[in-house]
């Protein structure tokens, strides 16, 4: 792994770093791999993921909720006439 | 003056039905001690402004005689299980200012019984850690050595408890979240079987692994506090139903517990060595069959736990954007709010894991991480299934380490990760398992030992951590 390879990770993940940071998380994520790393060890011949999970659905109805429109209006960092404002996306 | 030292819920309880103090008194009574205290620990991040009027509602109860076992009891709350109208911040900056705009199912069951809820308590931020340094609210302090950590990543909620804070408190775990805390201030924590209790309006970090689970003094607080949290409840998918909550494996010797011994032959403190066999001993002496289990691929429960959580962690912390809540940092255009916002708003170690989730999921590494991991994963369910088919309990000791200083560890992700070694195969696995005090070193650390049960089957952990209370 490489200084471009965190700065590429940071970029998919949406977090500004520091160059600073970058050599540490360079240097942490080298440590951390190195130690899960060791699965690659294990044999799991042709195990199946015995997924016994369903999906589980609802009727799309409304119901009473406990939390209103303008609860949630009011965590917004940056509101106009009951939307959530955003900066310009270009 | 009421011994808060020695009480329990059930001693409490009778108390406030014999009226030899009421649910204000007792709530006074904690307040005084986290006055005294909680500057100097920092167990709780806010104490709450309502708690004499909650405490009103519940001596109500009494009066009109609907009280249950958990009316009037102060309970200290995880910052990350939401109260309606608090803040929860889960110990980051990017949520600093967030209010909950609806209450979590638990905190609902535990509204409906009239508990009182203090404060809400200090963590690892979103519950990242196992020694409550990552919090953006300093660090908490263990109540036994306040140059030690408390454990966590639930150490305020331990904290709280075992200083006479609270008399119980819930915290989450993830991968030996209470258990690791339980054992670090010497309480009993247990983590119940995935989907046992619910965890709608709980900020998730792994949705695969994360469970509410409670602390107490003894095993009999936890047992009643999960009681009154395990049901099914549909606002959450991964809520196990009525029908479905069986004991898949009943073996026929209920005195049967096996030690995995190959998993701890290495790694493990020798005082904590030492305390464990002693144990092993004593439940010998009461008649109990120890058997020697294998679990081999239990061994890189740790290694396939780093790959799960943070690819879990990646996915759920993406939602913290600095546009629908929190903290918001400027920027000339949204990309630039984006990475702005969750560049300031988390923390290193929740940046690590972001990172480190992204890099297991992304292209050209998938199969070789994600992939294999979930394989491990399914290989280590199969073999403690499998050995429950002949053992009741697994037992091994709690943590392979006693806590240790402030500022020990944090520049070194691997050795905090490995204070989770033996917590990881029952999250993992989704079966529950129990923390249980096991003594102190000559310097009064505690020791604490662990048992892992099959799904759905608590009721034999409650079982033997009584038997442990009496014998040991």
């Amino acid at each position: 792994m490489e200084i471009k390879d965190v700065e590429k990770l940071a970029e998919l993940a949406r977090i500004e770093l520091s160059n600073v940071e970058k050599k540490e998380l360079l240097s942490d994520m080298e440590g951390i791999l190195e130690y899960v790393k060791q699965i690659e060890r294990v044999e799991v011949e042709d195990t199946k993921i015995q997924y016994d999970l369903y999906n589980v659905w609802r009727e799309d109805k409304i119901e009473f909720q406990q939390f209103s429109h303008e609860k949630i209006v009011e965590q917004f960092p940056d509101s106009k006439d009951g939307f959530v404002k955003v900066k310009k996306i270009m | 003056m009421i011994d808060l030292k020695n009480l329990t819920i059930e001693k409490a309880h009778e108390s406030l039905l014999k009226e030899e103090f009421s649910c204000r008194e007792l709530a006074e009574e904690y307040l005084k001690v986290i006055k005294e205290k909680n500057s100097n620990l920092n167990a709780y991040l806010e104490i709450y402004n309502d708690v004499l009027s909650q405490a009103d509602i519940a001596q109500d109860k009494f009066k009109n005689k609907t009280a249950t076992m958990l009316t009037g009891i102060p309970f200290a709350i995880k910052d990350n299980i939401l109260i309606e109208g608090q803040i929860s911040s889960a110990g980051s900056k990017i949520l600093e200012n967030y209010k909950a705009t609806y209450d979590s199912t638990v905190i609902k069951e535990l509204k409906k019984e009239g508990a009182v809820f203090l404060g809400r308590t200090n963590m690892d931020e979103f519950a990242m850690g196992s020694s409550t340094q990552t919090s953006a609210y300093g660090v908490t302090r263990n109540s036994i050595d306040p140059s030690r950590v408390p454990g966590g990543s639930s150490g305020g909620s331990a904290a709280a408890v075992a200083a006479d804070m609270a008399l119980v408190s819930l915290g989450t775990e993830t991968c030996g979240s209470v258990r690791e805390p339980s054992a670090f201030c010497g309480l009993v924590g247990l983590k119940p079987t995935y989907g046992a209790v619910s965890r709608e309006g709980i900020i998730a970090m792994g949705n695969s692994l994360d469970q509410v689970s409670p602390f107490g003094k003894n095993v009999r607080d936890t047992e009643i506090i999960f009681n009154a949290l395990s049901k099914y409840d549909k606002d959450d998918s991964t809520s196990v139903p009525d029908n479905l909550r069986i004991k898949k494996i009943i073996s026929n010797n209920s005195k049967k517990i096996g030690i995995p011994w190959h998993l701890f032959e290495e790694g493990v403190d020798p005082l904590i060595m030492e305390n464990f066999k002693q144990s092993m001993e004593k439940f010998k002496n009461a008649g109990y069959e120890i058997v020697d289990i294998k679990l081999p691929y239990s061994k890189y429960s740790l290694a396939v736990y780093y790959i799960i959580m943070p690819a879990e962690v990646s996915t759920n912390l993406s939602r913290f954007d600095g546009i629908r809540y929190g903290f918001s940092s400027q920027g000339d255009n949204l990309l630039d709010v984006y990475k702005k916002s969750r560049g300031k708003g988390f923390g290193k170690e929740a940046r690590r894991r972001i990172l480190l989730g992204t890099y297991v999921l992304s292209h050209g590494y998938y199969d070789a991480y994600y992939n294999k991991a979930i394989k491990v994963r399914e290989k280590i369910k199969g073999e403690i299934l499998e050995a429950f088919k002949n053992v009741d309990l697994i037992i091994t000791p709690t943590v392979p380490v006693l806590p240790f200083k402030l500022g020990e560890k944090m520049d070194d992700p691997v050795a905090m990760y490995l204070c989770d070694l033996f917590s990881a195969p029952a999250n993992l696995a989704g079966v529950p398992s129990i923390a249980l005090p096991s003594g102190k070193t000559k310097d009064g650390l505690p020791f604490s030992i662990q048992f892992m049960a099959s799904h759905f089957n608590e009721e034999a952990l409650f079982e033997i951590g009584k038997k442990f209370e009496e014998i040991k």
